[in-house]
């Protein structure tokens, strides 16, 4: 740390927090970096539905904690910006919807209390796909999030929120979560690093639920290390989920910090999975990801092409198995004790609740609700959800069959670049289709990551998605922390170093108070 | 809205009634069915005022999520068994969706296809002796929905209220749904039938003693299925399902209503609506709700935020072996323990009152001491207040009540005011004496003095008595008892009067 | 080519309780139908022999102590709610019977 006036956003979130712990820098002063990184740049970038006005609060009681001799949390006083899907006691939580504008829930989702416990500092509530369904936070009911590497067009999604707060300087970590790729498509698009952990790695309670079989917390940061240590704080058992998992975790951080540190990939065998090797990868998508495969190959990883003939059923699946739980999981958005509420004198509260449904949901809300209902519907459900479900069974067969030859699969983790804002938003079925290479991990329930491989033709970061076996998330660190060093040699630095610079745009403090998004 | 009603006879004549029963149980764990909030049919929890006993589940909060009770899935295991069922191997709940105020999550977390306990059977004996199987279809566990309070409008129900208001302490309430098969050849019986199946599963959940089983608290309702098809007919008439039948004297009524009120309207020529029926126990007639339609499309699936229950062989082999007595074995035993008449017994079953004599025998009394009581005084209050006798009185007080007779503290008219102030919520039956003044007069030359007034005031009945006419006495007695206001043991002021008579 | 009708799009509407306008009726019968044959070819491929899948990971008995958690206060409770009287929630007239 020769220059002492760092600029502490500029930093990945293991040197800050590394700073942090060494007394070298307080909380109050990462934390107010960010705020006023988020001040100057979410005018145009508009990644936060909310500002945490506590936030200077806590991080003074984290420098107090810590002056007091303390021991704290190896990630004590560092910022985190949280999804806005994330219940979070004293900041409004929507879920992008207006249906929840301004809703302050009671209590804290799990990972939010685990941050809190381990000391991170809330910055705010990132802006996500109205309750996360979409894949370009377009269909946020608070207007959309702007990828920080070209405003014109989208961060991805439904997590946009948090990818474009990580790729531009305003968090060093976030948290995010991932249905059907919410959370590796926008580290694709934004040059960052997310991971969806194995199905009930993490507590989905208090995360307010899309598709409860598919749903996952995962962190996203803009570096490999960063997602584990975050992975670490998040995950574990909690008896407030059924579907959390009872095992013992290894420690991903290390796994990262060893992957990091070998340099090699020997021994390694990898996949790549012939059907998402498709003709709908653009090409230079396609580039980046054959170049990736020889940097692999040059590590001594040894690549190989696998089959996984159901994936081409999993998109389709999956808007039948997503749709039919989020129609039942988003009905108890009614007005009657949280929420939106529309009424007319003399009406019944069937009538309110219709009302209050049709004012409160987006247009994409209400066509998945709607087809939800139809799949589930008598005389329906056998042909569509119970299908959906068997194809489930056999993409999960697929994955098995697949790991009986291999260590990890690898993909493109988004077929293109970051297409333009209002570009797809008219055709539903093209942005469903855009999901293919993410989908099949959700509906087995393997964990994914999703990190930079380079940019494409347009200058646009292009991602790389690795998946692992069902409880392997520690594979996943392992290799991708060896792939991210290994390009970030070739490259001179990790690849958000390379994003543009953005302009100054918002007067200080004016973007920073969206809260609920009235904007 | 009273409707044209065949008489019940003359419908039997023409018609054979077809039954099924839905009987919901609530379960008195110590929390809800999914989560850790206080469960309001626990007796620690009774009285708690409204939207107190609630947790996000309870109000269905963005981001909650359900985790089964341990002790729910036990008492329902137990439950099915003593139904006679088989325990699943494996099961798993699935969401029923449907919009309704009180119901948080507008779905419900049930059972579908895979009930925790299936294919049972209930014995069951009625006052004339028949014994009767009930088949049972399935046992499956599910939650309970908040309640609803009508404001506005003249009747506080749901039409024409303004608004309703909505308290969540019941929502998660842990249910076990028990659902019979259809039942037929019930006959003329059929009214009973129902009651007594009500009253067998009440009496299976109390020895279980997994449910207060009180109906006029809702721990325990029962919707009843009604068909009639012509006699020599084959094909199944259409079904009505009565609701809000809060207690078995209700049970029995709505079946004989129904069965009535349908026979009329198919012997006219006309046709029965397949619809939810409410019981209207003030008039005593069910009244139409909504038909069934296309949009009772529940929309079952599996729940994704629960997995299934798989109950080890072990388990199941553990709640049996602790199963109490069936019904019907039981009341054979507990006839001949307690030596009853056939006419005793049958009194005491048909007043739906073998628990409380039972609780009542368990707290001290003897078994003919308590029969009496519950038969006599506390049934005709009872029949004149139009309430269920458990309601009126605690057994146990009962039993104290009787065991100050028997210590000669009270006599049984003063132990009949003692009841009558412990119905009116004065205390028990010691306190009630107590701050009524009732006790027994043992000062003996007050009652010498009150007899020879009475035999001074009768000397006809006096010559009498030295004639040896000793029956003759009773007259005596009872002028020496009304001077002494009931306070006096009548044993006593027999012998007395008899000893004066002589002397 | 699976023809769905406006008079069902209606139909899921009143389930799903959302008071869609006739213009969003008209754009979600279209889209449904195209949606609808999109994702219909699950059907192919789910023969009988195969299980269906409702879990990622298969687990079973996740089963809760039957002990007394934290309650939500009166505060806490109508803090989000649109009306109430202080122990209630408030709806308006209830058209439909109870389920």
């Amino acid at each position: 740390m020769a220059q002492a006036p760092t600029d502490l956003t500029r930093l990945a979130g293991y040197e800050l927090a590394g700073l942090l712990a060494a007394g070298e820098v307080s909380s109050v002063e990462a934390t107010q970096a960010h705020l006023d990184r988020i001040a100057a740049v979410d005018g145009e970038i508009h990644a936060f539905l909310h500002v945490n006005d506590g936030a200077l609060e806590q991080a003074k009681t984290i420098d107090e904690r810590r002056a007091s001799g303390e021991r704290l949390h190896d990630l004590a006083g560092a910022p985190v910006a949280i999804k806005d899907v994330l219940c979070t006691i004293g900041m409004p939580s929507t879920s992008g919807s207006r249906i929840l504008e301004g809703w302050v829930p009671p209590y804290d989702a799990t990972v939010v209390a685990r941050l809190k416990a381990a000391g991170l500092v809330a910055l705010g509530k990132t802006n996500m796909d109205e309750f996360a369904m979409g894949s370009s936070t377009e269909h946020s009911a608070y207007g959309p999030t702007r990828n920080p590497w070209d405003t014109e067009r989208i961060p991805g999604g439904s997590g946009g929120g948090s990818a474009a707060a990580v790729a531009a300087f305003e968090a060093p970590f976030a948290l995010g979560s991932d249905t059907g790729g919410s959370i590796r498509q926008p580290a694709a698009v934004t040059g960052t690093v997310g991971v969806k952990p194995t199905y009930g790695g993490v507590s989905r309670y208090g995360a307010i639920a899309l598709a409860s079989s598919l749903d996952q917390v995962g962190p996203v940061t803009r570096t490999v290390l960063d997602s584990a240590l975050i992975h670490d704080v998040i995950g574990g058992h909690d008896p407030h989920d059924s579907t959390s998992l009872k095992r013992e975790w290894p420690s991903f951080t290390a796994a990262a910090r060893e992957g990091a540190a070998s340099g090699s990939l020997a021994g390694l065998k990898v996949g790549v999975v012939k059907e998402l090797d498709s003709e709908g990868i653009a090409a230079d998508v396609q580039a980046r990801f054959q170049e990736t495969v020889q940097v692999l190959t040059d590590a001594g990883a040894e690549v190989v092409e696998v089959s996984c003939p159901s994936f081409e059923y999993s998109v389709a699946a999956y808007y039948l198995i997503l749709p039919a739980e989020a129609s039942s999981n988003l009905a108890r958005f009614d007005s009657v004790r949280f929420g939106l509420r529309v009424e007319q004198q003399g009406q019944t509260v069937e009538d309110v609740m219709a009302a209050s449904r049709e004012a409160g949901f987006g247009p994409e809300v209400k066509r998945r609700i709607i087809l939800g209902t139809y799949a589930l519907s008598a005389g329906y459900y056998d042909a569509y959800y119970g299908s959906a479900q068997k194809v489930r069974t056999l993409i999960q067969r697929d994955f098995d069959a697949a790991f009986e030859q291999v260590d990890l699969l690898i993909s493109p983790a988004a077929p293109t670049t970051a297409f333009k804002i209002g570009e797809k938003i008219d055709d539903p079925l093209a942005m469903y289709v855009n999901d293919i290479t993410t989908i099949p991990a959700n509906l087995a329930g393997i964990p994914g990551m999703g990190l930079p491989m380079g940019l494409g033709d347009d200058g646009l970061p292009v991602g790389l998605q690795l998946l692992a076996p069902m409880f392997e998330d520690a594979r996943l660190y392992r290799a991708g922390a060896t792939i991210e060093a290994l390009l970030a040699d070739r490259w001179g630095g990790i690849l958000t170093t390379q994003a543009p610079a953005l302009r100054d745009a918002a007067p200080s403090g004016s973007s920073a108070t969206t809260a609920g998004g009235a904007a | 809205m009273k409707a044209k009603l065949m008489d019940f006879d003359k419908a039997l004549e023409l018609f054979e009634p077809v039954l099924g029963f839905e009987v919901h149980v609530e379960l008195g764990t110590k929390t809800k069915m999914f989560s850790a909030a206080p469960n309001p049919a626990h007796p620690e929890f009774h009285g708690a005022g409204p939207n107190t006993l609630i947790d996000p589940l309870s109000l269905g909060l963005p981001g909650s999520l359900p985790v089964t009770n341990e002790t729910a899935v036990r008492y329902s295991i137990s439950l099915g068994l003593a139904l006679g069922c088989e325990i699943a191997t494996s099961c798993r709940f699935a969401r029923k969706n449907y919009f309704y105020p009180d119901t948080p999550k507008n779905y419900q977390i049930s059972q579908y296809d895979e009930p925790i306990a299936f294919e049972g059977q209930v014995e069951i004996e009625l006052a004339n002796g028949r014994r009767f199987t009930v088949p049972i279809e399935r046992a499956h566990m599910e939650e309970d929905a908040g309640k609803l309070t009508h404001v506005g409008g003249s009747t506080g129900r749901i039409q024409g209220a303004e608004y309703s208001l909505v308290d969540y302490n019941r929502a998660g309430v842990p249910l076990v749904e028990i659902v019979t098969h259809m039942i037929f050849g019930a006959e003329h019986d059929a009214p009973e039938l129902a009651k007594a199946y009500v009253g067998a599963i009440r009496d299976i959940v109390l020895s279980l003693g997994i449910s207060e089983a009180r109906m006029e608290r809702g721990n325990l309702r029962c919707d009843a299925n009604v068909s009639l098809r012509p006699r020599g007919s084959e094909q199944l008439g259409t079904r009505t399902e009565t609701k809000n039948v809060n207690s078995m004297r209700s049970v029995e009524r709505a079946v004989r209503y129904e069965i009535q009120r349908q026979a009329a309207i198919l012997a006219d020529g006309g046709t029965i609506t397949q619809e939810t029926r409410h019981w209207h126990e003030d008039t005593g007639v069910t009244s139409p709700g909504r038909p069934k339609s296309d949009a009772d499309d529940y929309r079952y699936f599996p729940e994704p935020d629960l997995l299934p229950v798989e109950p080890s062989r072990e388990l199941v082999e553990e709640l049996r072996a602790a199963l109490p007595e069936q019904p019907v074995a039981r009341k054979r035993r507990l006839k001949a323990e307690w030596g009853f008449s056939d006419l005793e017994f049958q009194d005491v079953v048909n007043g739906d009152m073998l628990h409380l004599v039972d609780a009542t025998v368990a707290a001290g009394a003897a078994p003919q001491s308590a029969r009496k009581w519950w038969t006599g005084e506390i049934a005709r209050v009872a029949n004149e207040r139009g309430v269920e006798a458990a309601s009126l009185v605690e057994p146990a007080r009962v039993a104290e009540l009787q065991r100050l007779i028997d210590e000669g503290a009270l006599t049984d008219r003063l132990a009949r005011q003692a009841l009558e102030g412990v119905m009116a919520g004065e205390g028990s039956p010691a306190e009630v004496a107590e701050a009524r003044g009732l006790k027994v007069v043992t000062d003996e030359s007050a009652l010498v003095a009150a007899v020879d007034d009475a035999l001074a005031a009768q000397p006809d009945v006096l010559q009498k008595i030295r004639d040896g006419k000793v029956q003759a006495a009773g007259a005596v007695i009872g002028a020496v008892m009304k001077a002494m206001r009931g306070q006096a043991d009548a044993a006593r002021v027999r012998e007395i009067v008899l000893e004066r008579a002589s002397s | 080519m699976s023809e769905i009708t406006r008079e069902e799009v209606q139909h899921l509407a009143g389930l799903a309780r959302i008071a869609l306008t006739d213009d969003e009726v008209t754009s979600l019968t279209t889209e449904l139908s195209q949606i609808v044959d999109a994702i219909a070819t699950v059907r192919e491929v789910a023969g009988d022999d195969i299980p269906a899948t409702s879990h990622p990971v298969p687990m079973a008995n996740v089963l809760r102590e039957d002990v007394v958690g934290e309650t939500l206060t009166h505060e806490q409770a109508f803090a989000g709610a649109p009306s109430h009287d202080g122990e209630r929630f408030r709806v308006s007239a209830i058209l439909g019977e109870e389920q």
